[in-house]
């Protein structure tokens, strides 16, 4: 919709493509980036009865503006003994990796990057180019521990895909369509028509739904935290054991990139939870904009509830670190082949088997 | 509970020679004046026997007696020559609760003792303190080396009272 | 054609965020099991034993203080009891009893900064700030008596520097009476918890045989099943007029030994030490500190070997003294020195991870190892 009001307004498609696609960069990922960065201090230190960066601007909201600069103006220091065109070309990977996966999630009703009808294989696909970014960072860095580090964290993504795309695929089964923006207006109306509570169907099909979903959705929601290598699941990372695994050697605006694309991974992931199975930009309790007869309301309030719930989820992921140690990495293993994936498994079988009722 | 006197008549039973002497006369506690060739089967019998049962060693501790004769070297500085250095036990048996003190004593020129570490394997590391700080060479140790001073450390024994400052280590200038 | 594996060499360097001070693990990993572990110390040596020598007996007792300097009043303690027996000098009973107090709040204070880096280590980093948060009231307390927070010269031979603060009574018993629900909320949020429990259980066994025989003392030897504190097997000082019970590892969720019950250990003992504080408090007599301090230190010869109970075990002071008013030898047999040489058993066969996780739980302090 938005590339079309665009054609209309420049006439030409390549420009109109364009502004599409560096949209979601410019004007939502990288202030939220910069909005997370604070937000994960400001919360942690509240959870850790202190008060984190006060001085900054009110309350310190201007820190991560002064974390950037900083970054900027660093040095951009490359150790001789690296593969150079590895050392130099893994940041774009794993930046790359995951902004593109934005282009298929639709922020609201009028707004979609690319109207792909393949959009959940379409991410699934893309976010695995940070597994070779992640490998190309160690391996270049010539340095034992960020080898370590990158070796458990491709361990763990790639394995972690698995229950991820188990339980899409049961939401693919039982929708009948890959497309996110198809997915989210499925749920349409209220909060009882979301996939958590079993799907837009009335009838005993949603009831039979109901106990799948919710465990379906706690699978999904752990198997992503460890696919953006969060905490409890931060092994490749883990301060105390491997300095700062993958990226130890990076410095300066490479590392910020490492950073800003962990944090734009974290939103993504929140935001493909909130899709499925909470009902994308669709509200609670139908629209303002429905009320008041105002149309154009409409997207701005998709766009809101949108935003909302990947913040909450985001929260939940930050709320997660800074309460629980973390695995180690062959627990971290078992945890996934011996526990996710067969409950998935299962959730796949009786899903299926409740949808031919 | 065996008192110093008790443990010294059992010892002097089994060992004679290699017990030389109880000595109580200073404060606080008596000790054992012992061989320092000998040791290590001393503290095996102690360790094993049921009426001492020594299974703790509490401390080894090396000490410098400076009861040499002080003389001048060629830089003009003062360094001991003969007396002892002497290396002190302390033991402990957890179960009977009873201590006991040990002493050896060696030649400042060509210090050696033989190792504790089959007895109790605490000894390891106070026994590379020992040779660290004061060159006591302890016969069939593991793994003997400097702890902790720099492992190429080559300028002597720092505890010893005659023991001066190098002036350069490794380019470094030692004194501040 | 079979493989050749080769074994890696990892260096956990001098500089690293969780080997709680200056020390160098050598590792030598065969994939990510630990084949064997080689520790580097002396790089805090700073030769504390030959300065002693230099000075009078008086004088030793800051040098004292920064050897382990998360549990000052205990060297102090150590080296006071030492010289008071060798010279025969009789203490008054209140100093007896605030040395206590002084020695049990800094028991609970070192245990806080274990517990608290032994979670940061393993990934938990809220517990850190809860623990320090406590400790901060720990010491506050110190300084309203010495003048300082780590590091005191407060307990001198004969005596006390000076006498308690006059609100030194009132702020300890408000935070006794805070630190109760805050130790039940650590448990809570820490002990508990399933992760931690996955991380440490049945990690790095220690048999209580194998301890005895290297000498292990102190929390680590009560972990692994045996009942031995010097506060009740040797008695010292006034210890033997309060009530309290020895905590005893039990294997409750794993082996008895294991890194679980190290780090459980510290929690009981910091609610005995809770107790012990309470009963001094009540019984504290008046008295005046100074009065038993001698004009000169001058020992008659002899020697002297006392200990007692550090956080870590058992601290040791062998001081022989040749009639003059500088020591001969002072000897400090410090308790991380003699756990240190057990780790390398503790680690074999486990992994990277478990490095850190059982560095943690044996509680050393690199200023005490080096001296």
């Amino acid at each position: 919709m938005m590339y079309e009001w665009l054609y209309d307004l420049t006439g030409s498609s390549i420009l109109s493509m364009f502004i599409v696609s560096l949209l979601p960069l410019f004007a939502f990922i990288l202030p939220f980036a910069l909005l997370a960065v604070l937000a994960e201090r400001k919360v942690s230190a509240h959870m850790q009865d202190r008060l984190g960066p006060m001085r900054v601007g009110y309350h310190g909201i201007l820190q991560t503006i002064a974390d950037i600069i900083k970054l900027l103006q660093k040095e951009d220091l490359v150790p001789s003994a690296t593969d150079k065109k590895l050392f130099n070309f893994a940041p774009l990977l794993v930046f790359t990796g995951s902004y593109a996966a934005f282009a298929a999630i639709p922020f609201s009703g009028a707004f979609i990057g690319s109207q792909i009808e393949l959009g959940l294989i379409y991410i699934v696909a893309v976010t695995g180019l940070v597994v070779a970014g992640i490998l190309m960072a160690g391996w270049a860095s010539n340095n034992k521990y960020s080898l370590l580090g990158a070796m458990r964290s491709a361990a763990q993504i790639i394995s972690y895909e698995i229950p991820t795309l188990l339980i899409i695929l049961t939401i693919v089964m039982i929708t009948g369509t890959l497309s996110l923006y198809t997915l989210s207006e499925l749920q349409t109306s209220f909060f009882w028509n979301w996939m958590i509570f079993g799907g837009p169907d009335t009838g005993l099909q949603k009831f039979l739904y109901l106990p799948l979903m919710l465990i379906g959705c706690l699978v999904i929601y752990i198997s992503t935290l460890a696919e953006v290598n969060r905490t409890p699941f931060d092994i490749p990372e883990a301060e105390s054991e491997l300095v700062s695994g993958y990226h130890t050697e990076y410095s300066g605006m490479k590392f910020a990139m490492f950073f800003l694309a962990e944090y734009a991974n974290m939103f993504a992931v929140s935001a493909i939870v909130a899709i499925i199975f909470f009902g994308g930009y669709q509200s609670p309790f139908g629209y303002l904009g429905n009320t008041l007869e105002l149309q154009w309301l409409i997207p701005i309030e998709q766009f809101f509830w949108f935003t909302a719930k990947g913040l909450f989820f985001v929260f939940v992921q930050m709320w997660l670190r800074w309460t629980l140690p973390r695995f180690r990495v062959d627990q971290l293993m078992a945890f996934c082949w011996k526990y996710l994936i067969p409950i998935a498994f299962v959730i796949l079988l009786f899903a299926g088997l409740i949808s031919l009722i | 509970m065996k008192t110093a006197e008790e443990i010294f008549s059992i010892l002097k039973e089994k060992f004679g020679d290699s017990i030389i002497e109880l000595k109580s006369d200073k404060p606080v506690e008596p000790f054992i004046l012992t061989a320092p060739l000998e040791v290590d089967k001393i503290s095996i019998y102690l360790r094993d026997n049921s009426e001492l049962l020594f299974d703790s060693l509490m401390n080894l501790s090396g000490v410098d007696d400076a009861n040499g004769e002080k003389v001048k070297d060629e830089n003009g500085n003062e360094i001991i020559k003969g007396g002892n250095l002497s290396v002190w036990y302390h033991l402990e048996s957890t179960k009977l609760k009873h201590k006991l003190t040990l002493k050896v004593s060696t030649d400042r020129e060509k210090p050696e003792v033989a190792t504790v570490t089959e007895a109790w394997k605490c000894a390891d590391w106070h026994e590379r303190e020992a040779y660290d700080m004061y060159g006591i060479i302890f016969l069939n140790h593991p793994d003997l080396r400097r702890i902790l001073m720099p492992y190429d450390w080559e300028h002597g024994y720092p505890l010893r009272k005659d023991y001066q400052n190098p002036e350069f280590y490794q380019g470094m200038k030692v004194p501040y | 054609m079979a493989l050749k594996t080769e074994e890696m060499v990892l260096n956990m360097g001098p500089q690293h965020p969780s080997t709680h001070g200056v020390l160098r693990l050598e590792l030598k990993l065969d994939g990510e099991i630990i084949s064997d572990v080689i520790p580097h110390i002396g790089y805090l040596h700073r030769c504390f034993e030959k300065h002693s020598e230099a000075m009078t007996y008086p004088q030793v007792i800051p040098y004292t203080d920064r050897m382990d300097y998360l549990a000052s009043m205990y060297n102090e303690f150590g080296y006071a009891l030492a010289m008071e027996r060798l010279m025969g000098i009789e203490v008054p009973e209140r100093v007896e009893y605030i040395r206590v107090i002084m020695g049990e709040l800094q028991r609970i204070a070192s245990h806080l900064v274990a517990l608290g880096t032994y979670g940061a280590d393993i990934g938990a980093f809220t517990p850190f700030l809860f623990c320090f948060r406590d400790r901060e009231r720990i010491l506050h307390l110190f300084e309203i008596t010495c003048g300082a927070r780590l590091l005191y010269n407060y307990i001198w031979i004969g005596g006390l520097s000076n006498d308690l603060h006059p609100d030194f009574i009132r702020l300890t018993k408000e935070f006794i009476k805070d630190f109760k629900p805050n130790l039940k909320e650590l448990n809570d949020l820490l002990s508990y918890n399933a992760i931690f429990i996955e991380r440490t259980a049945n990690v790095g066994v220690l048999p209580p045989d194998t301890a005895i025989n290297y000498g292990v003392t102190g929390p680590n030897l009560r972990a692994s099943g045996m009942k031995w504190d010097l506060r009740k097997d040797d008695p010292y000082s006034v210890y033997h007029k309060f009530n309290y019970e020895i905590p005893v590892g039990s294997g409750a969720k794993g082996k008895i030994g294991d890194c679980w019950d190290r780090y459980f250990i510290r929690v009981r003992e910091m609610e005995e030490s809770l107790k012990i504080i309470e009963q001094a408090i009540d019984q504290i007599p008046d008295g005046d500190v100074t009065s038993a301090i001698p004009k000169r230190i001058k020992p008659p010869e002899g020697q002297i070997y006392t200990r007692v109970e550090n956080p870590r075990g058992e601290l040791g002071y062998f001081i022989i003294s040749d009639g003059s008013l500088n020591p001969a030898r002072v000897k400090v047999r410090a308790p991380s020195f003699v756990t240190m040489q057990v780790f390398p058993e503790l680690c074999k066969g486990w992994m990277v991870a478990d490095v850190v996780a059982i560095l943690g739980s044996i509680d050393i302090v690199l200023g005490e190892i080096d001296r």
